[in-house]
């Protein structure tokens, strides 16, 4: 048990560890601050878009969407860093994550966002332009509100799915957490780096992950948040 | 902007509509006088709520004109967004926005297309729900409203814009029958208050006390028009008879 203790839980190791993980988590929050925002607008304008009347716009976008979500992440982040340089562009490491990971959560928010907005009857933008709002105004302050909270709980499972993804910058050897986690384990010869690097994931997609829970399990039709 | 001289509010002209291939208004004329109360009655599948849809183009129509206050709304240069604010409308399910409080159903529109600041737009909401006698209920959001409550939030909404004329699509359908009177009694009001309506509803007994004019429509057009006391006394036409009798049996 000690010998698995010494492996795993060395708490002197953890320590020596601590500034690479300090500097690799705040990387991680970086990577976050760049791709949940982005893949937020970028969904919302896909799920806009897919509301366009002209097919010339939905079917692409569809297409697109549709080959997005299933091509697998870490494949679509070694293209887009290491295929695109035979294009003659070389991406940074955060710009290639920034990219591809702007390619994957955009599609899966814009599917998330069009099914809010299909949830929201017509009658409720027929009232706001009866009383004169415009159409940006209607999506804004009427419609909008109610399509976030009828898919809230995807949109948050969608964004522990994109935390989750930024430790594949690890691949194009961007120093976020799990990189500098495993830069640690093999410095120290040790796995307890990587233990501790899976602990600040779950101490910060716990609580999301929990709060989710809540929401999927309150009575249909109760819409209040709190 | 062309502003004609009519001594109407609102004015249809020659209106037509089709949904695939299906023609539902066929070049309908209608005018509603100042402080004039017009009730649209027929069967359904007749285009009336079509017809009260189009006079504020919340439905396009595809020819003829409609004036609200000499002003063309088919008219290319007409900003269509500030001529719904002259036009009410109230529909059948009451639409009001879930997530807001009633204050903020009402309010919405005169702080953002009228671009009255939140506090003036907020006592102006609460003017207009007081009006429809729901001033404590302004704070109640609209799951904890009854239909009835929803429906005159939905009427304060509209009023509170101040329109020229307020358009009523089968206002009372959606409604428990309890219910109905309290609306009916509000709509009332309003007409009493100098209101012009144009109002589409199966409330016979309501049209014949409150309306001035009583128009029926079958098929995609006017059949005939008139006071109450001619349209539900003597109709001219056989089907208005067939109409009015389908619905005493």
């Amino acid at each position: 048990m000690s010998a698995f203790a010494a492996q795993f839980l060395d708490l002197s190791i953890m320590w020596q560890a601590a500034p690479l993980i300090r500097r690799g988590l705040g990387t991680t929050l970086l990577l976050c601050a760049i791709v949940i925002p982005l893949g937020l607008a970028g969904g919302l304008g896909v799920a806009l878009l897919s509301l366009a009347p002209s097919r010339l716009v939905r079917w692409p976008l569809a297409v697109a969407v549709d080959v997005f979500r299933a091509v697998p992440p870490l494949v679509l982040l070694i293209f887009v860093y290491a295929g695109l340089p035979f294009a003659g562009l070389r991406p940074s490491p955060i710009e290639a994550v920034a990219i591809a990971f702007f390619l994957n959560t955009s599609s899966y928010y814009g599917e998330i966002f069009r099914a809010g907005l299909g949830s929201i009857g017509r009658g409720q933008s027929e009232a706001a332009r009866s009383t004169g709002l415009t159409g940006a105004q209607t999506l804004a302050y009427v419609v909008l509100p109610q399509a976030v909270r009828n898919v809230l709980p995807d949109l948050m499972s969608n964004t522990v799915e994109a935390v989750k993804l930024t430790s594949l910058g690890s691949v194009v050897a961007l120093p976020e957490l799990l990189y500098s986690a495993d830069m640690a384990r093999s410095l120290t010869y040790n796995a307890s780096p990587l233990i501790l690097a899976g602990a600040i994931y779950l101490a910060i997609l716990w609580p999301l992950v929990r709060l989710i829970s809540r929401f999927e399990n309150r009575p249909a039709g109760d819409t209040a948040l709190g | 902007m062309v502003e004609l001289v009519t001594e109407f509010v609102l004015e249809a002209r020659g209106l037509r509509k089709s949904f695939g291939g299906q023609e539902v208004l066929k070049g309908v004329d209608l005018a509603v006088r100042e402080r004039e109360l017009v009730f649209v009655i027929g069967p359904s599948g007749s285009g009336k709520s079509t017809l009260l849809r189009c006079c504020n183009r919340l439905e396009e129509p595809d020819g003829g004109h409609v004036l609200v206050g000499g002003v063309d709304l088919m008219a290319r240069g007409t900003d269509i967004n500030a001529m719904r604010r002259r036009v009410g409308m109230v529909f059948q399910s009451f639409n009001l926005y879930p997530h807001m409080t009633a204050l903020g159903n009402v309010s919405l529109a005169l702080r953002k297309v009228v671009g009255r600041p939140r506090r003036a737009a907020g006592e102006e909401a609460l003017a207009a729900l007081d009006r429809v006698g729901l001033a404590a209920k302004a704070a109640s959001y609209p799951a904890q409203l009854s239909g009835g409550q929803q429906q005159r939030v939905a009427i304060a909404r509209a009023l509170a814009l101040q329109p020229q004329i307020m358009l009523f699509d089968e206002p009372t359908s959606a409604l428990d029958p309890e219910l109905v009177g309290d609306v009916l009694r509000t709509m009332r009001e309003l007409s009493a208050s100098g209101m012009t309506m144009l109002v589409v509803s199966h409330e016979m007994r309501f049209a014949r006390d409150a309306a001035d004019r009583v128009v029926f429509m079958d098929g995609g057009a006017i059949v005939e028009e008139g006071t109450p006391a001619a349209i539900f006394g003597q109709p001219f036409a056989e089907r208005t008879r067939a109409f009015l009798g389908e619905l005493a049996r």
